[in-house]
């Protein structure tokens, strides 16, 4: 579904993706995880192209990622992404964040879109939200928008850049429950979180990065319970403690 | 619902204040200081010209406006001759500030925005073209750049005798761009009226479009079949009416042309003038309004599969348009107000016709007066305009 295969990456002259490769079946869950600066973000943003890598190849669902903005933007509709920061559209409403992809870009009638729309929003359970704008709802309802904002492309993959770690601890919950339901129905998805219970639950992949660079993947039991590298037994002892 | 011993009474409990100490007292009494001052001066300085002037043999009021004006006015939108009153005379001023004001809001947006978009595009040369440009019109004086217009339209135009004629009937000379005009016939009012439907018919047409989208999801190229509805109807009744076609074609005399419709060099000049400078800054308005937008924005347009194009236009400018409002409206106000520097370059405008006026009849604070409060008045307009459309779109807080 998703092949990384060495792929590099620079900023100005910082190398910040160092020969990453990952390949992800279909229906599989993947939590990425490592400190701050380790290329996370980064490597997530590379699939759906919202940074360019420089080296390597990405292949998504088959397509391969090259400057070709038509194989861009089919690559898109085909995978969701939330945000830490959510990134809702502020100027328009709940309903109309929702729908407003499904109309524009997979030109679907409005009406549809909209029964769409209540369907993910029921599914996220803020359905009676629809009418409000993004800066009337509590963190936690935001973010499940904007999951079900992504949901209503009916994408193959997710993508989740730290979707809890901008919330309140009493939030967090009502959007991991979400996703682990989403998770369950099947659903591709590579996750960066350091929920650490979200990813006992639900991965069939850990994969830790440092400095760029991939340093460990292995099921979760094995990830937790017998790290190989030194460095993720490090990392995991900081965060677990906690 | 809160309990009822809990509710809290139903005001604030009232503490005795010695009313000079009072806040509101103070400042009703600070304001009406003030105005008691300003008015004050005002008369005083209203009754010193007053006496001045009568005793320089010089009347005051505004019954000057109604007597002959005996001057000529090079353009004028309603008819105009210098038998007519002092009153027609600034009316002819006002409508071709208003002319040249409304042209260039429009065309000065138009280019800005194009100017804000190239500052922000990928592509280096042009983005340092936009920028060169920006700073060259910010940072020298508008009257001074008039001037070069102007220069530039006469040395760069033949003169009269051997104008270019582009078109059969149409003279490009340093008087001007002439061309033909129709000759007033009825059947154009129905013509007029037959637009007017095609319009309407057009506009229905739109809205059975969009419910359709709605309905089915495929978006109908509407444009063509729009465009006809608009333009057939007033042909029609063109041709049915006998296609009258008297041209008032204008025709060279000995040192210039008469006869049909012409742009001159200073209304050019002045348009043109008005509308490059005051872009510079709408562009840059609208740059810092759309880099204002979190760059969040535009990834997660992006990463729903929308185009950049669409991106922009459903995302980024409306958030960044309501940022823009005010600054922008005070753009278009010096825009307005700028068209007054017509003076410099001779364009017969309100400020240029008021001061012809001024001259003649001596009646300097009466002209002046009026040419403020119509000042005034314009830039009321567009504030008010500019504060309903930002209402209309006013974000939604908490
Ligand atoms: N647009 C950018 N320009 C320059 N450097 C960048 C840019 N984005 C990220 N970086 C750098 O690349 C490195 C990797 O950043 P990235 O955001 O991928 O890390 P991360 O693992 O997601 O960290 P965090 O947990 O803090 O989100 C960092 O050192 C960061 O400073
Ligand atoms: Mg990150």
């Amino acid at each position: 579904m998703i092949e990384l295969r060495r792929v590099n990456k620079w900023f100005g002259g910082r190398q910040v993706l160092k020969d990453v490769s990952l390949t992800v079946a279909r229906g599989e869950r993947v939590v990425v995880c490592g400190p701050s600066g380790a290329g996370k973000s980064t490597m997530i943003r590379c699939i759906n192209r919202l940074e360019e890598h420089q080296q390597g190849e990405i292949f998504v669902d088959g397509i391969e990622l090259t400057g070709d903005v038509k194989q861009i933007e089919a690559i898109r509709r085909e995978v969701g992404m939330v945000f830490q920061h959510f990134n809702l559209f502020p100027h328009l409403t709940v309903l109309d964040n929702l729908t407003l992809a499904p109309i524009w870009v997979r030109r679907m009638p409005r009406r549809e879109a909209e029964d769409l729309a209540m369907l993910y929003l029921e599914r996220v359970r803020i359905p009676e939200q629809a009418g409000k704008y993004p800066s009337q709802l509590s963190g936690g309802e935001q973010q499940r928008v904007a999951i079900a904002r992504a949901l209503c492309m009916k994408p193959q993959i997710m993508l989740f850049d730290e979707p809890t770690s901008a919330l309140d601890p009493e939030m967090i919950k009502e959007v991991l429950d979400v996703m682990v339901e989403l998770a369950q129905s099947g659903m591709t998805m590579i996750c960066v979180t350091h929920e650490m219970g979200f990813a006992r639950e639900v991965a069939d992949l850990m994969v830790f990065m440092d400095q760029g660079e991939v340093i460990e993947t292995a099921p979760p039991d094995r990830f937790f319970t017998a790290p190989r590298n030194e460095r993720t037994r490090l990392f995991l002892g900081r965060i677990l403690r906690q | 619902m809160v309990p009822a011993d809990q509710r809290a009474p139903a005001s604030p409990p009232k503490r005795q204040v010695a009313p000079w100490n009072d806040e509101r007292v103070r400042s009703l009494a600070f304001q009406s200081l003030t105005l008691a001052l300003v008015v004050g001066l005002l008369a005083y300085l209203a009754l010193n010209a007053a006496d001045n002037l009568s005793r320089q043999g010089i009347a005051t009021g505004f019954g000057f406006l109604g007597r002959e004006a005996s001057f000529a006015i090079t353009t004028a939108l309603i008819p105009y001759s210098p038998a007519d009153t002092y009153a027609r005379a600034l009316l002819v001023g006002l409508l071709n500030t208003l002319l040249v004001a409304g042209l260039g809001l429009v065309l000065a947006t138009l280019l800005g925005l194009a100017l804000g978009l190239a500052r922000l595009s990928a592509n280096w040369l042009l983005g340092r073209l936009a920028l060169v440009y920006v700073e060259i019109m910010r940072n020298t004086p508008l009257v001074l750049q008039l001037f070069l217009w102007w220069d530039l339209l006469r040395l760069s135009t033949p003169p009269p005798r051997e104008a270019w004629k582009p078109l059969p009937g149409v003279y490009i000379s340093l008087r001007g761009v002439f061309f033909p005009v129709p000759v007033y016939d009825p059947l154009y009012l129905w013509m007029g009226a037959a637009l007017a439907l095609g319009v309407a018919a057009a506009a229905l047409l739109g809205v059975w479009g969009r419910r359709r989208q709605a309905r089915t999801g495929r978006a109908l190229r509407l444009g063509l079949p729009g465009l006809a509805l608009i333009l057939l109807p007033p042909a029609i009744v063109f041709f049915a009416g006998g296609a009258p076609h008297l041209l008032d074609v204008p025709h060279p005399t000995r040192f210039d042309f008469s006869g049909g419709r012409s742009i001159t060099p200073e209304f050019a000049a002045l348009l043109a003038g008005l509308v490059a400078y005051t872009a510079a800054f709408i562009g840059e308005i609208l740059r810092g309004s759309i880099l204002s937008v979190r760059s969040g924005q535009s990834e997660a347009a992006a990463a729903l599969g929308l185009t950049r194009g669409q991106a922009l236009r459903l995302i980024v400018l409306p958030q960044a348009i309501r940022v823009a409002i005010p600054p922008l409206t005070s753009e278009y106000l010096n825009l307005a107000k700028n068209s007054s520097l017509a003076v410099a370059i001779g364009f017969p405008e309100l400020f240029s016709v008021t001061n012809t006026v001024a001259n003649q009849t001596g009646q300097a604070i009466e002209a002046m007066a009026i040419v403020c409060a119509t000042y005034l008045a314009i830039s009321l307009s567009i504030s008010l305009l500019m504060n309903l459309y930002n209402r209309s779109m006013a974000p939604v807080e908490r």
